[in-house]
């Protein structure tokens, strides 16, 4: 039995994962914790919610996230990749800033207007 | 080559300056650190003492009084933050009481005016909040605070629009003499004098021995403080000192000229500027602060610090030409009452100089300044300024109400800011409940474009103290 | 003259502002000190937001977002820039911004001013003061807004979830956090953080440890020492641990920023530092309702939000003078319980239930919340499966078992 926190929403139900019975979750409030709990012991993944430079902006950064969850272990990786990226001012949220980061088939998105 | 080079630009040496200035002569002072002010000055409850503490015939008791009756006019006319609250020493049982009788002749005899010797009725009139302990007090009503570093602030642009070259960032390595000429070496150039006046703090008897022999040793004593929020500000009326005893001179709690509660401070020898503050102390200072106020919150407590005052081993200031060099002026020992005596003291420095030369008063010299205090004008004048200035119309520091305006103002000043609390000590910006909390990114980022720096190099206040280390993703991960 | 001024335009503002637009009142100003709207949120670029409201995950920003659109659609009026400097009880704001200082008049004033970080003079933590010391906020806006890291080796003081934010937002940037030192034996911030902000990045949280020096070189942060304490926080004797570092982050709570309220006479519980309230969130001066982290210290924007639109709700009816209640009851609140929001409940009023919300001091587990009238009877109770100081609690009150009370009520918690 794996013992794990939900992280799908702000409650954080203690989940407990059976990985000898096909991974099935209890202890979930709702599905969001079924799925977050077997997909964390198989395949752990994070949105990754970061910065990118901006140029002619109110500010001189750009929020962004990943518009899907990335493998946890490539979270650094990715914050680092993002390192040379300057957007132009004016962006749209959900716009695409870069596409298919790293090759995972995720893309990074900008979070707000600017 | 200077005919006078002042040596620390504390209270003492900007106050010697702001009176030299006054006179024909070529003056330079000497600074460690990036900006003035920047040792005890800035760390002590800002009290101008009445004068009935120092023993009657030392320089300290002369040098109090006489500071204490300039100190208003001299805030006036620098446009500085001043308030003659008055002050009591308050007894706790007969023996203080017999203490306060002392102290209230040495006070006559000093010539301290407006001194009282008040019942327990009486205190209480005064200060409602005062704990149950208390049976009487001292009433010194020429007592009063100040703000210590805009005061030295004043006095130092004051000097530098007469022609003071102030010279900071140099720290004093080297002093050598040839042919009655003294060379001083820096960490930033040489420097060349007939005169030299050593108001270098903590650090005067090693200045001095850079040249002249051991005459005097400085024991750094250090004390810590609590500075409250306003709230707590609102509780104390006077400056409140504990009566001496054997335990000791007692911690005080005093009003501060912006509204805040200053408790403190403690006193314990350290090894030269050790500014750290420590539990056993501030708990002392707390638990010692209850005989004066037992309803003081300490969870409002917005900052503690520490400053540490140089003590002289003779128990007295130093105020005198060094005997093993001639033309070298000490200006030692200033503990409190330091920061009351510092204007009297700068301003006979003069005395001293003309018995070696003639130096002739100048013509025109500037004796005031004036500065924008935005929260302070009426209506009418806040629209006014902003019309001038739209830069007025922008709070940078919402817990003073400090605008943009008056942070830009600094930088055209004579001695504009190295850095953020440079910013702090001529503005209040961050000084608030939130120290900084709101404003601290809006003045760095001002400061950095101002001085035209990198973000790496934005200081806190002296050097060493960047704030920032790295951009994102820049790091070492 | 206004018919609503509402000060601060973050999640609390811009919530009160838009429910009162879309309850028909027409002269609406929002008032904000910052340059654009969106207040805090526009700092806290992670997610997390939105999951009650939007049922979506979302970031600060993206939250933000959803309210700043619709806002754009209005005509309510915004002053960016602008600070309010003063405040009276006749429902005058006197603004500040680059064309002038204004006395402006509101039929009802919504605030909205959020909270400010809680910084090292609080818990008078001694040692060297050079650089190097931050609050986590602080520090949140350097990176976030500027793009610059305070510090490469943090230790971060405090598991409240600002701090437990930062210990991921600076790892994610490029630099080392050593530890998360936390004096109760408790976390101070949600599970969900502990895990994808310490767990994810193995930074070791020490439970039952403050520190306890912070030491400097050559003015700048150079190691912490931490001590551990026992149950009444006092200092245990040769506990210590040094930890080389460059930076401290303090995450050691929030407190509302009433200074404004103040000027206006609006009465502030000690307990909270936020306006005494009703149950419609107006405080003890007519006319003067809050909302947000300025009443009370939340943990989620969304409930922000929704007491956001409580307040403009009540003030529109006070405009329009549609008031039924004509007397009040008090709350109160027994330990572990800190406070409850509201303090207070006008009596009668139209809403079928009150929401009343409030923070406990100590970890619960299974446990009952028990109302009793002022004759001591249980009125209602709320089993729970566990009670924490790091989230806050909600009960709905059903009004018709309180209607007939004329003193008060009192909440408490029961163990199992």
């Amino acid at each position: 039995m794996i013992e794990l926190i939900c992280i799908g929403c702000p409650r954080g139900c203690k989940l407990l994962i059976d990985e000898n019975n096909d991974y099935t979750v209890t202890g979930h409030s709702c599905q969001i914790g079924v799925e977050y709990g077997k997909n964390e012991v198989l395949n752990p993944t994070r949105v990754l919610t970061t910065i990118v430079k901006i140029e002619n902006a109110i500010h001189n950064c750009l929020p962004v996230k990943s518009s899907k969850p990335l493998p946890k272990e490539k979270l650094i990786e990715v914050s680092k990749a993002l390192k040379e990226v300057v957007v132009k001012s004016p962006v749209k949220t959900n716009e695409i800033i870069v596409k298919n980061i790293l090759n995972t088939g995720i893309d990074i998105v900008a979070t707000r207007d600017m | 080559m200077y005919d006078v080079i002042i040596i620390g630009a504390g209270v003492v040496g900007c106050s010697t300056a702001y009176w030299l200035s006054q006179y024909e002569m070529s003056i330079a002072l000497l600074e460690t650190h990036n900006d003035v002010a920047n040792g005890t000055t800035k760390a002590n409850s800002g009290c101008m003492h009445a004068g009935y503490d120092p023993q009657p015939g030392s320089l300290m008791a002369k040098y109090n009084v006489e500071g204490s009756l300039m100190a208003k006019e001299l805030c006036e006319k620098l446009d500085v933050p001043y308030s003659n609250d008055g002050s009591l020493v308050l007894a706790y049982n007969q023996q203080d009481r017999q203490t306060l009788q002392e102290l209230y002749k040495r006070g006559i005899e000093n010539g301290v005016k407006e001194l009282y010797i008040l019942d327990e009725k009486e205190t209480r009139k005064l200060e409602p909040l005062l704990s149950e302990k208390v049976v009487g007090s001292l009433y010194a009503k020429t007592s009063a605070i100040i703000d210590p570093w805009q005061y030295t602030i004043a006095l130092a642009e004051v000097a530098v629009e007469n022609g003071v070259d102030l010279k900071l960032s140099n720290e004093v390595k080297a002093i050598t003499k040839e042919n009655d000429i003294f060379t001083i070496t820096t960490s930033k150039g040489q420097y060349r004098c007939k005169y030299i006046i050593n108001a270098a703090g903590v650090y005067s008897d090693v200045v001095h021995e850079m040249i002249g022999e051991k005459e005097f040793t400085i024991i750094p004593v250090r004390g810590q403080y609590f500075l409250l929020d306003k709230n707590e500000g609102e509780k104390v009326h006077l400056t409140l000192f504990q009566c001496p005893s054997k335990y000791g001179k007692g911690v005080a709690v005093c009003p501060t000229v912006h509204g805040n509660m200053i408790v403190g401070p403690n006193a314990e020898t350290v090894q030269f500027e050790d500014l750290a503050t420590t539990t056993e102390a501030l708990n002392y200072i707390k638990e010692r602060s209850a005989l004066t106020m037992d309803c003081i919150n300490f969870r409002d407590n917005i900052r503690n610090f520490a400053g540490v005052r140089a003590r002289s081993d003779r128990q007295d200031f130093i105020i005198e030409e060094s005997k093993s060099v001639k033309n070298f002026y000490n200006l030692a020992g200033m503990a409190s009452p330091g920061l009351t005596a510092a204007c009297a003291i700068g301003y006979h420095v003069i005395d001293w100089l003309n018995t070696k030369e003639r130096f002739v008063k100048k013509e025109n010299y500037k004796e005031t300044r004036k500065k924008v205090r935005f929260k302070d004008l009426s209506f009418e004048e806040k629209n006014e300024m902003i019309a001038k200035n739209p830069a007025y119309g922008r709070i940078i520091c919402r817990c003073e109400q400090v605008t943009e305006g008056e942070i830009l103002d600094c930088f055209n000043s004579p001695i504009p800011p190295q850095s953020i609390d440079g910013i702090k000590r001529r503005t209040n910006a961050g000084m608030g409940r939130c120290q900084s909390g709101f404003c601290g990114e809006k003045v760095a980022m001002i400061l950095k474009e101002k001085l035209n720096i990198e973000f790496n190099e934005i200081l806190l206040d002296k050097e060493g103290s960047n704030i920032l280390m790295s951009k994102a993703k820049e790091g070492d991960y | 003259m206004y018919d609503l001024i509402v000060v601060g335009a973050g999640p609390a503002g811009l919530s009160a502002a838009l429910t009162a637009y879309e309850n028909g009142l027409k002269k609406i100003l929002v008032v904000e000190r910052d340059k654009e709207m969106g207040g805090i949120l526009n700092q806290c670029i992670h997610n997390g937001f939105g999951l009650h409201l939007f049922k979506k995950e979302l970031t600060g920003p993206e939250f933000a977002g959803r309210f700043i659109e619709k806002i754009k659609e209005t005509d309510i009026e915004i002053m960016l820039d602008t600070m309010v400097l003063d405040m009276d009880k006749n429902k005058n704001v006197y603004i500040l911004n680059t064309n002038g200082y204004k006395k402006l008049s509101a039929k009802a004033i919504i605030l909205a001013m959020g909270c400010r970080e809680r910084t090292r003079g609080a818990i008078a933590t001694p040692g060297d003061r050079g650089a190097g010391v931050y609050t986590a906020g602080a520090a949140q806006r350097y990176m976030n807004m500027n793009g610059y890291s305070v510090g490469n080796k943090v230790v971060i003081l405090g598991s409240g979830d600002i701090g437990l934010i930062m210990a991921r937002r600076m790892t994610l940037e490029g630099a080392k956090v050593l530890a998360c030192i936390e004096i109760n034996p408790y976390s101070a911030g949600l599970r969900r953080n502990i895990k994808q902000c310490l767990e994810d990045f193995d930074i070791p949280l020490y439970l039952s440890h403050t520190i306890t020096d912070i030491k400097c070189t050559n003015n700048r942060v150079s190691k912490v020492i931490i001590s551990k304490v026992d149950e009444a926080y006092n200092i245990i004797e040769g506990s210590e641990i040094e930890i080389k570092c460059d930076t401290v982050l303090l995450s050691i709570g929030l407190i509302p920023e009433n200074e404004l309220s103040k000027e206006a006479d609006i009465t502030i519980d000690e307990r909270t530092k936020g306006p005494v309230v009703y149950e419609n969130m107006e405080t003890s001066v007519e006319g003067i309702f809050c909302c947000g982290n300025v009443v009370q210290v939340h943990d989620l924007a969304d409930n922000v939000a929704m007491e956001a639109k409580k307040a403009a709700k009540a003030a529109c009816k006070y405009i329009l003078e549609e008031k039924t209640f004509v007397r009040e009851i008090k709350v109160e609140a027994n330990k572990p319980i800190t406070y409850t929001i509201p303090q207070k409940i006008h009596l009668p009023i139209e809403e079928k239930v009150v929401d009343i919300s409030f923070r406990t001091n100590k970890v619960l587990d299974k446990c009952v919340i028990k109302v009793t009238n002022s004759n001591g009877e249980v009125v209602c109770k709320y089993p729970r499966e566990y009670v924490i100081p790091a989230e806050l609690e909600k009960i709905n009150v059903p009004v018709s078992l309180i209607k007939d009370e004329q003193n008060s009520i009192t909440i408490y918690i029961e163990e199992d």
